[in-house]
């Protein structure tokens, strides 16, 4: 028995970013501190305010959706996260590690070990090959040419690129290109992916095609992805959790629907106006996570106990690697007299795949009345969901 | 009161004359070292393009145009050669051909180097942009009299001033193709963790070299018109070829001449665009 915290992957705190030199620069952070605007900044001391101020927590596995109009400071955001733009002030930890105070040969390491990156207009090599494109960030890592090829033809049929491969960028299409970007990113595998717009140069239908395929391709490749866009819609179908940009601070962060349920200001209604709940709301934006959960062979009168503790009506039983068993209801725990948990898991239960849009699973989970587990591909537990939940989010 | 008073005139001649005169006498072992250097490496240059013999370079053109463009321009950078000759220039031409190959050669040694560096460092940029404008409006025949100071008469003040004259377009696009690398894909080539090494080499010059290749280009050419002009100061040649014509005044010879500058031009230009685009590979979007 534990209980469940997903640890953060990435830590800003207290952050900001202005663009420019020596005593200007001085005074636009006085500036700053002094609550003037971007525009008075700008105006005063010619220097371009990227980020005022950022404190944000992204957990491990989270996509991550940071969304604002252009100029709100996401894209200056999101080079923070490797070092691409050069805070002048706050800390950014990546497990726990300031990245910002690392040397040329730690931020080398961190580059090319543990963050990829996906560029709005794909950054592709045109000199280069699909093939050497997508295997440029093993190539920099000096890796033999036998096996980085084999790694990246491994990047290129993840992401639906096979028979590509000795294609230049410039006979593909924008979505194919996109997915040479992708593939690019996931080939060294990184443990943390920043996708800078990664769709809003596409047509609206590939766009949509590229979306479900990250959506389906997160499950698999399982990193913590930092996401960037200036669309709502896109925000909400994608998003683990948001954060609304503007002018260089955070307007609001959380789930989607707490977007929804409690805008903080005219500025978030107005932004989310305009979101169709139905068509972008999934199982899990709006689940609840797991705050506890069982082994098999936990101890029945402690999980009783948890239970109670923690108001539930029903508990979840996973395996070493978090995978679904099954569950235990606190009526069974009640009656029986057995030692452990083991005998009182009831295995045929109804569970939802995370990326499932609510609106289908509501007729389901209408019918019972304890809360219903959310997987993700690998039957992992990842939340739980219930009907009120779920009608909440609707209306 | 139209005229400019003369108590403001002041004669920049003298100061420039001196600095040469220093220059003449403080460093007058290193000048002796590159006019070795290059009466050297020039001897060999010339030797070597005099042993091929004259159907086998035809030849060669013929070929080499086949495999950059098609047979037909095979034919016709071959005949242009071939003309050449028959004008009776063929060994002025080697000799011409070795200054220009000399002078580039060198050039782009510096040129490539300094255009890069100039990219990379703003301060650099500021320095270099007017003096390469000046170098750029300079007239030609300036060149030719501290080359001549420096290195006496020949092919080697030759090869300095042709140098020194053709070598701002190398430096100016190399800088400008570095420079115009798109933002993202350098973004990409750091976010990956390449070194500044790996930067240059694996992006900024293969997505530059284009560019690059113009300013290849445009200094051949340069250096073509300069080789000419330095026959002033006993550089051998076509260049002399036409120098004598215009001292005889034999419109006939000179034209001849000129053309035979004409073709070698054109010959060495489309065999250099040619290699450009077979360098480019697939990158023509």
């Amino acid at each position: 028995m534990k209980k469940v915290k997903r640890k953060n992957k990435i830590e800003v705190e207290n952050l900001q970013l202005i663009f420019g030199k020596g005593r200007a620069k001085q005074k636009a952070i006085k500036m700053v501190e002094a609550g003037a605007t971007n525009e008075e900044i700008r105006e005063e001391t010619g220097c371009a305010v990227g980020i005022r101020n950022i404190d944000l927590n992204i957990k491990e596995g989270e996509l991550f959706v940071i969304v604002g109009l252009s100029g709100s400071g996401k894209s200056s955001f999101l080079r923070c996260f490797n070092k691409l733009n050069h805070p002048n002030r706050g800390e950014i930890r990546i497990d726990g590690e300031d990245i910002l105070s690392y040397d040329k040969n730690q931020l080398q390491e961190l580059r090319r070990h543990k963050i990829g990156m996906v560029f709005q207009h794909f950054g592709l090599l045109s000199h280069r090959t699909i093939l050497d494109n997508v295997a440029y960030g093993l190539e920099v890592q000096g890796i033999e040419p036998e096996s980085r090829k084999e790694k990246a033809y491994e990047a290129n049929k993840i992401v639906g690129l096979e028979g590509w491969e000795d294609y230049y960028p410039h006979q593909l299409s924008g979505g194919m290109k996109q997915r040479v970007g992708l593939a690019r990113a996931i080939a060294t595998e990184p443990e943390v992916l920043l996708m800078d717009e990664p769709y809003s140069a596409l047509d609206p239908l590939i766009r949509r095609d590229m979306q479900n395929e990250l959506l389906n391709l997160e499950e698999y490749i399982d990193k913590t992805i930092v996401f960037i866009t200036h669309d709502m819609n896109e925000a909400f179908k994608m998003g683990d959790r948001i954060a609304l940009l503007k002018d260089g601070e955070i307007v609001q962060k959380g789930k989607p629907m707490e977007f929804f349920d409690d805008p903080r200001n005219d500025y978030v209604r107005d932004f989310i106006a305009d979101v169709d709940k139905g068509q972008v709301l999934k199982a899990k934006q709006v689940m609840d996570d797991v705050d506890v959960d069982f082994k098999a062979n936990d101890s029945r009168s402690e999980v009783l106990s948890t239970l109670e503790d923690e108001n539930m009506k029903v508990g979840f039983v996973v395996d070493e690697n978090n995978k679904l068993i099954g569950r235990v209801t606190l009526d069974n725990v009640k009656t029986s007299r057995a030692k452990t948990i083991k005998d009182l898991i009831e295995t045929d239960i109804q569970s939802f795949y995370r990326q499932r849009f609510i609106k289908e699973i509501l007729p389901l989970v209408g019918e019972t009345d304890y809360s219903v587990p959310i997987v993700d591909s690998k039957n992992r537990l990842r939340g739980t969901i219930n009907k009120e939940v779920i009608i909440n989010a609707l209306i | 009161m139209f005229n400019f008073p003369e108590k403001l005139e002041f004669s920049i001649a003298g100061i420039i004359d001196a600095i040469v005169e220093w220059i003449l006498t403080n460093l007058d072992g290193l000048f002796d070292l590159i006019s070795t250097i290059i009466v050297y490496v020039f001897y060999y240059v010339e030797t070597f393009l005099n042993y091929i013999p004259w159907w086998v370079m035809i030849l060669l053109v013929i070929y080499i145009g086949y495999r950059l463009y098609h047979v037909g321009m095979g034919l016709v950078l071959g005949l242009l050669l071939f003309l050449i000759g028959v004008f009776g220039l063929w060994e002025m031409m080697i000799y011409t051909l070795a200054i220009v190959l000399i002078s580039v050669v060198v050039s782009l040694l510096i040129g490539i180097p300094t255009g890069i560096l100039m990219a990379k460092n703003k301060r650099f940029e500021k320095i270099l942009l007017p003096i390469l404008d000046a170098m750029q409006t300079m007239p030609s025949f300036v060149y030719l009299i501290p080359a001549v100071m420096l290195f006496g008469l020949g092919k080697v003040p030759a090869v300095f001033a042709t140098t020194i004259y053709a070598i701002p377009p190398v430096i100016r696009l190399t800088f400008l193709g570095i420079s115009n690398v798109d933002k993202e894909v350098r973004e990409a080539g750091m976010a990956f963790g390449s070194t500044p090494f790996q930067l240059l080499f694996k992006i900024e010059l293969p997505q530059a070299l284009s560019t690059i290749m113009t300013g290849v280009n445009q200094t051949t050419m340069m250096a073509m018109a300069m080789v000419v002009i330095s026959s002033m100061i006993g550089a051998e040649g076509i260049g002399e070829e036409v120098l004598v014509a215009i001292r005889n005044l034999e419109v006939g010879r000179g034209f001849q001449a000129g053309f035979a500058v004409v073709f070698l031009a054109i010959l060495l230009d489309r065999l250099l665009q040619g290699t450009t685009k077979k360098l480019q590979g697939g990158d023509d979007a």
